[in-house]
């Protein structure tokens, strides 16, 4: 346990700089890959067992190997820099401080699908890494790593970032594309996949950073190495965005199989509860994944101790269990109140819902207002059940998992922590005196 | 299309349209609609007024509608106008666990606003927004393209003060942005 393959060499001088990354073995694993077949590449990757790291866990070395080759139609790979997911900021973490290897990663996986125009998708709001990409691309270009013949392999390859504008629902891979052509992010409905059709109706392959990232790491070392890295189908290693209640917040990558106590309670990752406050629940994989209370997360059903792995995770299903999702942690000790956290998330989808789909730009609101409700002090008891027949009726019920990402965490909160609902009706409108939400650190009332 | 003669990129923003659009294959330029909008939000007082979507679609050579459409559904274009340097309070699950809604509140006191107002001097506009992939660094908030993290009150403070002094606009597009001159052919 305990390796570390992206940011390993963040101290180093430069990093974030062409000549610093290359001094630091940078843009080996591109000078192996284009003396490679592209379908090697593939296998490669396809033999490191790596899985999506955006939230869905979809083994990528099979996404690449759906993509369709047409004669005569040009292909894309798009990087999904959209990460917008509340809890997740591992992606801007990694492309803020070492570019390059999103870069080196990107053209070997161009290589790999074919492609030779490629697209860098980042959320409008991470103006500043924008620059800091356009910047490492520039270095690229002039080192003759992008353009045309690169490395004197004869592949050619243009790199472009592109910038959205605000709106979650782009971290959607066909609302992306939707964007990335200039229009409003809607999601497609599928089939046709974006391998089959995606970014102006040509074969496209979709992929998050961190995926990205990993690529160069798994053509150094091997696919078959990568893989013995980590637990059963759970390879190699992730990046886990640290938030809320904890001492020590922030981006850590771990192996992945790290005991779920250990990477709360430990040191080396975020350090235990802080103010010696108890927790009480653990949102594991970005908001969208059930939230769990500290027993489960701790344990499985089973009394087992709970790994950090796609499997561990969501042992016992949706009862028991949750999901590594985006490897978005978010911790909260025992002031939280989950009802109002529930709210603060619900509203959220409601603001970033599409609309495209009635029973998410109708349900996402209801549920909003119900949630108000309880705030207010004049929810009943029947109301809990009327959450729950919400929720139930948005999931799978929708283009895209937007209704799933906003029905999950309302059914959890509900399925872990009825008691705390009952409460809020039962104390009505004394609620709202109640401290129910978190003061800011140290500092007078307002 | 507009008639608005007044409304007009600069000749540096003008060149980057073009270098943008040549980044997307051959008829595809409409890709380019989103970071042009950033460009034209920035030239023209950080919103977008209705000439001004017009005549962006005349760059882009399609139809004022496409504009708008595409405007209305992004959060960060705002249609209408703010104040010089628009603060934008993270408040989405981890930012509200450490505080933000107190946050929002601080400086709705400190500028005499509510949120979604501008300050009468024109200079602040105080928005809400949701996650900035900001949430190991809460509460935190976005001033143009600044990540300004690990919040206290008397950071804010300051935060508003510095910007007061400046009295500048701020806005997320950069002039300097595009380093990378490749253009594509197909």
């Amino acid at each position: 346990m305990g390796k570390v393959l992206l940011i390993n060499d963040l101290d180093k001088d430069g990093i974030a700089t062409l000549a610093g990354y290359k001094a630091n073995g940078g843009y080996t694993a591109l000078e192996k890959a284009l003396k490679m077949k592209q379908e090697d590449v593939v296998e490669e990757v396809k033999k490191s067992g790596l899985r999506g790291r955006g939230g869905a866990g979809f083994p990528t070395g099979m996404k690449w190997s759906f993509i369709a080759k047409p004669p005569g139609v040009p292909r894309h790979l798009v990087c999904n820099a959209d990460e917008s997911e509340p809890g997740t900021f591992k992606d801007r973490f990694l492309m803020e401080k070492k570019p390059h290897i999103l870069i080196e990663g990107m053209i070997i996986s161009s290589f790999a699908l074919g492609a030779n125009l490629s697209y860098i998708y980042i959320r409008g709001e991470m103006m500043y890494v924008y620059h800091i990409l356009e910047k490492a691309i520039q270095e690229a270009y002039d080192a003759g790593l992008l353009g045309k013949n690169i490395m004197g392999s004869g592949y050619d390859l243009d790199l472009f970032v592109h910038c959205g504008a605000g709106a979650y629902i782009c971290g959607e891979e066909t609302a992306l594309i939707e964007s990335l052509e200039g229009k409003r992010g809607n999601p497609r409905i599928k089939p046709p996949f974006p391998a089959v059709k995606g970014a102006w109706d040509r074969p496209t392959v979709v992929n998050n950073v961190e995926t990205i990232a990993a690529v160069v790491p798994i053509v150094n070392m091997g696919g078959d190495e990568y893989a013995k890295i980590g637990i059963g189908k759970s390879t190699g290693t992730k990046l886990i965005s640290a938030s809320g209640h904890i001492n020590k917040p922030g981006v850590y990558e771990i192996e992945l199989g790290v005991p779920v106590e250990e990477f709360i309670y430990s040191d080396k990752y975020c350090g235990g509860i802080r103010n010696g406050k108890k927790m009480k629940a653990v949102v594991a994989g970005g908001s969208s994944v059930p939230i769990l209370p500290t027993e489960l997360i701790l344990k499985t059903s089973k009394g087992e101790p709970r790994l950090m792995t796609y499997e561990s995770l969501s042992d016992g299903g949706f009862l028991t269990g949750t999901m590594l999702g985006s490897g978005g942690f978010i911790v909260m000790d025992e002031d939280t109140s989950i009802v109002k956290n529930l709210w603060n998330f619900t509203r959220f989808y409601h603001h970033e819902s599409c609309g495209q789909c009635s029973p998410c730009r109708e349900g996402t609101g209801w549920m909003e207002k119900v949630l108000h409700k309880f705030l207010d002090g004049h929810a009943t008891m029947s109301d809990i059940d009327l959450l729950w027949d919400i929720q139930g009726k948005i999931e799978g019920k929708t283009i895209c998992p937007l209704g799933e990402a906003a029905a999950w965490p309302v059914a959890a909160a509900i399925r872990h922590f009825r008691p705390e609902f009952e409460e809020y009706v039962k104390s009505g409108k004394n609620m709202k005196d109640v401290k129910h939400y978190y003061r800011l650190n140290n500092l007078q009332p307002v | 299309m507009s008639s608005n003669t007044n409304i007009k990129f600069s000749a540096e923003a003008l060149d980057l349209c073009n270098k943008i659009m040549k980044r997307y294959p051959e008829g595809k330029h409409k890709s380019a609609i989103l970071p042009i909008l950033h460009i034209a939000q920035a030239e023209f007082g950080g919103w977008l007024s209705a000439p001004v979507m017009d005549y962006v679609a005349t760059i882009l050579r399609i139809q004022p509608i496409e504009v708008y459409e595409v405007a209305s559904f992004y959060s960060m274009f705002n249609l209408k106008p703010v104040g010089k340097c628009v603060i934008e309070v993270c408040r989405t699950g981890p930012c509200w666990l450490m505080g933000a809604e107190d946050l929002v509140k601080f400086i709705e006191k400190k500028l005499n606003i509510k949120e979604g107002q501008t300050t009468t001097d024109g200079m602040f506009t105080l928005k809400t927004v949701e996650c900035l992939a900001s949430c190991g660094t809460a509460p935190m908030m976005q001033v143009g393209e600044k990540y300004h993290e690990n919040l206290t009150f008397e950071k804010c403070e300051q935060i508003l003060q510095d910007y007061k002094t400046k009295g500048e606009q701020v806005s997320h597009w950069r002039k300097e942005r595009i380093t990378n001159q490749s253009d594509i052919k197909k």
